[in-house]
């Protein structure tokens, strides 16, 4: 891990340990589904941890959050209750959307979490919305939209481009690019691979982040986020990084090969960022065991949680379709 | 007494809806309108025009051409706290905007659970009669009125194009104004006593007791002149402009058939799967045995509307369509 502006012990302990939580709790979810408690799609975001880590390091409470279907990592991270989320996948009314989006569809007021959306693409126009209004209702609020390379290649995400930069939102546009969208790689899919580019093309700073380092999401976000709250606009993180398990539940993984699989693995940011820490004399043995002890307990926690929850009323159905007012 | 009470003004469609869309950001400072060409061209159909002068660049947001992108970026407004307003050209580009329309605006509130509301206000212009041809000639306030999450509203008068904007803001979810081409030149008298209008019924505009004809947007001007000469013939027939697509108002439209005993849906759209089939199906569901005549509907013949004048004019609904339906139908009596 080069290029590692200083990290204390503390922030260095924090990112591990948030990276082991969604490791960790990705882990229960996969079980989880085996056994038939979660249900519909589940897109799993191990391999990608040091991204949202990374990049919640540099929000405030104020600012907003617009995630993908791949959204438990952005949760974790961005502070929502594990047994909310996990109670949600059970599809119970404790769940942070009351059961009605399960996996996909974490939404999580309090912390301006707008939404895990499963629109390819359909998020980043959000974004602009969200950034639009916090420049006239919350000044020096910023916006982390998150996706992944495939909605590069819809129209949805060139016109949030441009409105972004031409009309100077405060939004960091984070691209996580991991390299297929489903079964499609990124060379079969794109003209110009590196999607940086194209935000380039759109004048927007832009750059290439190690989205496998979480101490260079952070440092990138930090520029962002500082660009944006001075109200110097948008900015664009291309975080190369890798999904390690399937791309959701149902998927044989014909499009690639276990070899490309382990040596991705080789940079797994869990293990890595415990051995630097190690090596750096930031984490003892006793340290780490709490760590694992209290990640463990709190995903006991969440799983506990989730069974006590209730099923919503049936009569409930169709209650928030309309809405009576405005929710505070 | 006399001289405090203000005297009706006369003004067209066009004027109401710009009326309603100043005030509506005189009113509420988190309000503002975007789209395309509404600030320094004026607006496709001129309904902006002058209000760019008026209120600024960041309350009055040309936008590029990115329909989903402003769209969305009005929900994102909305579920932020802001009350936008969203101009999309005419409904036929809605469709590039169909995405946002119904994944997050309409899905959003129930998908959150509750948690966020989408007070968003979409204005287009829709139908046909302009010899526009097939590509600008659309329909869709009856798709629309397909989705939960939505309030669909189609003006088919001079006050309520003055005065729905105001209610649809009000609303905290995501309504959908459909505001017809042709009318935008109509002029009708405002009454200044009327200062607002609901958005969740249907009115009688004209009562009647043989037969009731339910319409919208520009069919009602021509379901009034067909009921003004069947009244002629001694057929009274009762015209309910539907003014609310979605959700529609059940108890006037069921209280006025249950009167009549016989019913002509007119729309603009397809007939199939359309929102006369819809109203049709209600009818005969919840109406059945209050029918004295088999529910008949004129709808636009299913085509792509086409440029030539007498051919467009074939393919829509027409008022000489509602009066020998009609006639026929009171016939059987
Ligand atoms: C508009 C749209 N098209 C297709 C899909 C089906 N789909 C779901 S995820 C996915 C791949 C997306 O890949 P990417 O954006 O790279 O995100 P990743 O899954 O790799 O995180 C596809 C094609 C969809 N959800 N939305
Ligand atoms: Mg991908």
């Amino acid at each position: 891990m080069s290029e590692r502006p200083h990290i204390d012990r503390q922030h260095g302990q924090q990112l591990f340990r948030d990276m082991l939580r969604i490791r960790r709790f990705e882990a229960k979810c996969a079980e989880l589904y085996q056994a038939q408690k979660i249900r519909g799609f589940l897109h799993l975001y191990d391999g990608e941890e040091a991204v949202a880590v990374g990049v919640m390091q540099a929000l405030e409470a104020h600012d907003a959050v617009v995630a993908t279907y791949r959204d438990h990592g952005h949760a974790i991270a961005r502070g929502l209750a594990m047994g909310s989320l996990m109670a949600e996948m059970f599809g119970k009314v404790e769940g942070c959307s009351r059961g009605r989006g399960g996996s996909m569809h974490f939404f999580d007021r309090a912390r301006r979490f707008y939404g895990g959306n499963a629109i390819v693409g359909g998020g980043l126009p959000l974004s602009i919305g969200i950034a639009l209004a916090d420049k006239e209702l919350r000044p020096g609020a910023v916006t982390a939209c998150f996706f992944g390379e495939g909605a590069a290649g819809e129209g949805e995400f060139h016109e949030s481009m441009n409105l972004a930069e031409l009309w100077e939102l405060p939004v960091i546009f984070v691209c996580e690019n991991n390299l297929y969208a489903m079964g499609m790689p990124l060379e079969l899919a794109e003209a110009e691979t590196d999607i940086f580019r194209k935000a380039q093309a759109y004048r927007m700073p832009s750059e290439k982040v190690d989205g496998m380092n979480p101490v260079a999401v952070e440092a990138a976000a930090r520029r962002a986020v500082e660009r944006a709250r001075g109200g110097k606009g948008p900015s664009f993180l291309e975080c190369r990084t890798y999904r390690f398990r399937a791309h959701s539940m149902f998927d044989a993984q014909l499009y690639r090969t276990k070899e490309e699989i382990a040596l991705w693995k080789e940079r797994d940011p869990v293990p890595r960022m415990q051995a630097w820490l190690e090596e750096n004399h930031m984490l003892s043995a006793e340290e780490l065991k709490r760590i694992e002890d209290q990640v463990d307990v709190e995903i006991d926690a969440a799983v506990a949680f989730a069974e006590a929850g209730q099923w919503e009323k049936v009569e409930d159905l169709e209650r928030f379709v309309l809405m009576d007012e405005v929710p505070e | 007494m006399s001289s405090s009470v203000a005297k009706p003004v006369r003004m067209t469609y066009r004027e109401a809806c710009r009326q309603a869309i100043r005030d509506a950001l005189t009113n509420d400072p988190r309000t503002f309108l975007m789209g395309e060409d509404v600030g320094l061209y004026g607006g496709c159909y001129a309904v902006t025009k002058g209000l760019l002068d008026e209120f600024g660049p960041s309350r009055i947001r040309d936008t590029p051409l990115a329909e989903s992108a402003f769209v969305g970026a009005g929900i994102g407004a909305a579920i932020a706290g802001m009350h936008p307003i969203v101009e999309i050209m005419t409904c036929n580009f809605s469709l590039l905007a169909l995405d946002q329309i119904l994944n997050n605006a309409a899905s959003i509130a129930h998908m959150s659970g509750g948690q966020f509301a989408v007070p968003l206000v979409i204005r287009m212009a829709t139908g046909a009669g302009r010899q526009l041809a097939a590509q600008h000639s659309h329909s869709l306030e009856g798709w629309y009125a397909h989705i939960p999450g939505l309030k669909v509203l189609a003006p088919g008068t001079v006050e309520d194009a003055r005065h729905m904007l105001r209610s649809a803001l009000a609303d905290p979810n995501p309504v959908l104004i459909f505001e017809h081409i042709v009318l935008y030149n109509a002029e009708d008298e405002l009454d200044p006593a009327v200062e607002s209008v609901d958005i969740g019924s249907a009115k009688i505009r004209r009562p009647g007791r043989d037969i009731s004809v339910l319409t919208y947007g520009n069919s009602l001007p021509k379901a009034l002149a067909a009921a003004e000469t069947l009244a002629k013939e001694g057929i009274e027939a009762e015209v309910v402009d539907l003014r609310v697509l979605r959700p529609l108002d059940n108890a006037t439209i069921f209280e006025s058939v249950t009167r009549t005993r016989r019913c002509i849906i007119v729309d603009e759209g397809w007939k199939s799967g359309s929102i006369s089939a819809e109203i049709a199906a209600r009818l005969s569901e919840d109406l059945f045995f209050e029918l004295d005549a088999p529910i008949r509907r004129i709808c636009s013949s299913e085509v792509p509307i086409p440029y030539s004048r007498h051919m467009e004019e074939a393919a829509l609904p027409q008022t000489s369509a509602i009066i020998e339906t009609a006639r026929s139908l009171v016939g059987r009596r």
